[in-house]
């Protein structure tokens, strides 16, 4: 079940030091959203805003609003493990459970969703997860080695198996292919485009060629400078960032002429 | 004949080495050289030493029935506390740990972390002297009531002790003075438990604690093993404090509360050396090369434990 994302004037903070200020924008479900920008812009801290994983670093809080189709995801009587469960995340680097076997780290979250599943019911899980994350083939023959022996690609790929899993409405992916080789990072983006028909996708990215590739919408963040706070300068379909951008800022950035 | 000469078998050249590598290099293997070197002169010295008693007549030893009869008793002894020491520690130690690196709030967590690194600093001597003048006391009331309650147990066998200077207030006491070695031990690993997989178990909407076991206990596992070995090694090996609290000598039994305690084998040696002469010497170093088998068995039988599951273990 993909679901809409409407965040409004989100600033958010490291103790006193403001990272991210005035953020408005709409995520669309059933579709691909980039978020580019130069290193330390926020875009990071934005994304792990959206399903609260901000807040786990100490001193770190968030002020304004992030509504998933209705739904106050800051409200004040919503626990953070609850929109955890709804918005899953892909980080940028590969980490599987290295104590846990593939199968095990595959049913990760669903063993903490629901303790109680049929052994059958798990394989069906683990064996359609993994179809899914377009790894079945390469592992089917050792479920129980752990899934640290993978290599890096087919780490991620079991990182979105378990992401995927738990069913979220919606898969946070913070940069999945920066640690990884053309022919994986490839692999991944087409799983991205599958994974959209059920998902709402949102991806941070320093490759604007992927951000072009794979995403509907493109919003670019950009700081004025050290110790000042990033902001969403432009927030558009793709194609109108890539050719025609409303913004100076926006096209100085995706033609190389930043700084 | 226009073949191309076979390339000759290359030579091995020496790797250039500096002056400061080649320094560092054979100090450390120095040192590497030396500990086995006293390990191996302990060794021999205990071997040579029990060799007497181990060959003597059985009615020459003290007791007068044989060395197995005398050390038997005492390995019991030895054992009992130093497990009981262990059971108490090892969960307390990892709670604290735990508490200190993921659930206190940062000051406390620093002035905790001094208090429990204290209790290592306090000397054994003094353990032994609290271990006789509070706890004993302080534990006679549980005495009783476990005799009257869980006498079925054979560890709880009465009578109870009516001064409390048993095998249980001994293993307490031997809990305290371990503690600190493992939960030091057990914090240092969890909080090298990597962020990645913490953040990991955290987006998959695991609550704190699930974190902690999904995320930390498997990584901090071989750790906190450890930290409880070196604990048992140093309960196994506890002279001062338990020759202090324990009212021991008698024989063999399993009871933890009564006033007949098996004494331990540290403690055994302390008390008699003194005045040991003869064969006696000989038997004590005997039992004194006993402990050192125990104490190498249970660090060996730790390392195994801590590289069954090496593939599972996150090091890679």
């Amino acid at each position: 079940m993909a679901k809409r994302i409407e965040v409004s004037d989100l600033n958010i903070y490291y103790g006193d030091f403001r990272a991210v200020e005035g953020v408005n924008i709409s995520i669309e479900p059933r579709s691909i959203t980039a978020l580019i920008g130069p290193s330390g812009c926020g875009k990071s801290t934005f994304l792990r805003s959206l399903n609260r994983m901000h807040e786990v670093l100490p001193g770190a809080r968030v002020e304004g609003k992030v509504v998933m189709d209705g739904q106050d995801l800051y409200g004040a009587d919503v626990d953070p493990v609850d929109v955890r469960r709804q918005i899953g995340m892909v980080f940028q680097r590969p980490n599987p459970f290295p104590t846990m076997s593939i199968y095990d780290n595959v049913i990760a979250g669903n063993r903490l969703n629901n303790k109680k599943m049929k052994k059958s019911e798990a394989d069906d899980l683990v064996e359609k997860s993994l179809r899914g994350a377009n790894l079945w083939n390469e592992v089917k023959d050792r479920l129980d080695r752990p899934g640290s022996g993978l290599s890096g690609g087919q780490q991620q790929r079991l990182c979105i198996a378990r992401a995927i899993a738990v069913e979220p409405d919606v898969l946070l992916m913070d940069e999945p292919c920066s640690a990884l080789d053309p022919i994986s990072t490839l692999a991944i983006e087409d799983l991205m485009t599958e994974l959209k028909e059920q998902f709402t996708i949102v991806i941070v990215t320093h490759n604007m060629q992927q951000a072009a590739r794979v995403s509907e919408s493109t919003g670019f963040f950009n700081l004025n400078g050290v110790g000042q706070p990033g902001r969403l300068i432009e927030f558009n379909p793709t194609e109108k960032i890539f050719s025609n951008p409303d913004e100076k800022a926006t096209e100085d950035y995706i033609s190389g002429r930043f700084g | 004949m226009t073949a191309t000469k076979a390339p000759s078998e290359p030579m091995r050249q020496p790797a250039v080495r500096r002056p400061g590598d080649r320094i560092f290099a054979g100090s450390a293997k120095a040192s590497g050289i030396f500990i086995l070197l006293v390990l191996a002169g302990v060794a021999a010295f205990l071997i040579g030493e029990a060799i007497p008693a181990l060959t003597a007549p059985a009615e020459e030893i003290p007791g007068g029935e044989g060395l197995a009869a005398y050390i038997g008793p005492l390995v019991l002894g030895t054992l009992l506390g130093a497990v009981l020491a262990l059971l108490v520690a090892t969960p307390l130690a990892v709670g604290i740990a735990l508490y200190v690196t993921y659930y206190a709030p940062r000051r406390i967590a620093a002035a905790m972390g001094y208090v429990i690194d204290l209790l290592a600093a306090i000397p054994s001597v003094v353990y032994g002297f609290w271990g006789l003048a509070v706890l004993a006391p302080a534990l006679r009331p549980f005495h009783s009531w476990a005799a009257d309650t869980l006498g079925f147990i054979p560890f709880f066998a009465g009578p109870a002790s009516t001064t409390g200077r048993t095998m249980f207030t001994v293993g307490l006491v031997l809990a305290v003075m371990i503690l600190p070695i493992i939960s030091a031990i057990s914090r240092e690993v969890f909080t090298q438990a990597p962020a990645l997989h913490r953040e990991a178990a955290l987006a998959l909407g695991a609550t704190r604690w699930e974190m902690i076991r999904m995320a930390v206990l498997p990584y901090g596992k071989s750790g906190v093993i450890a930290g409880a070995m070196l604990g048992l090694g140093r309960a196994l090996g506890e002279t001062m404090a338990v020759a202090i609290v324990l009212s021991g000598g008698a024989g063999a039994t399993l009871t933890l509360i009564s006033n007949s305690n098996p004494s331990t084998i540290a403690s055994n040696i302390a008390l008699r050396f003194p005045e040991a002469t003869g064969i006696d010497v000989n038997t004590l170093i005997a039992s004194g090369l006993v402990l050192f088998v125990i104490t190498l068995g249970v660090n060996m039988l730790a390392r195994w434990v801590v590289n069954r599951r090496a593939d599972f273990s996150g090091a890679n």
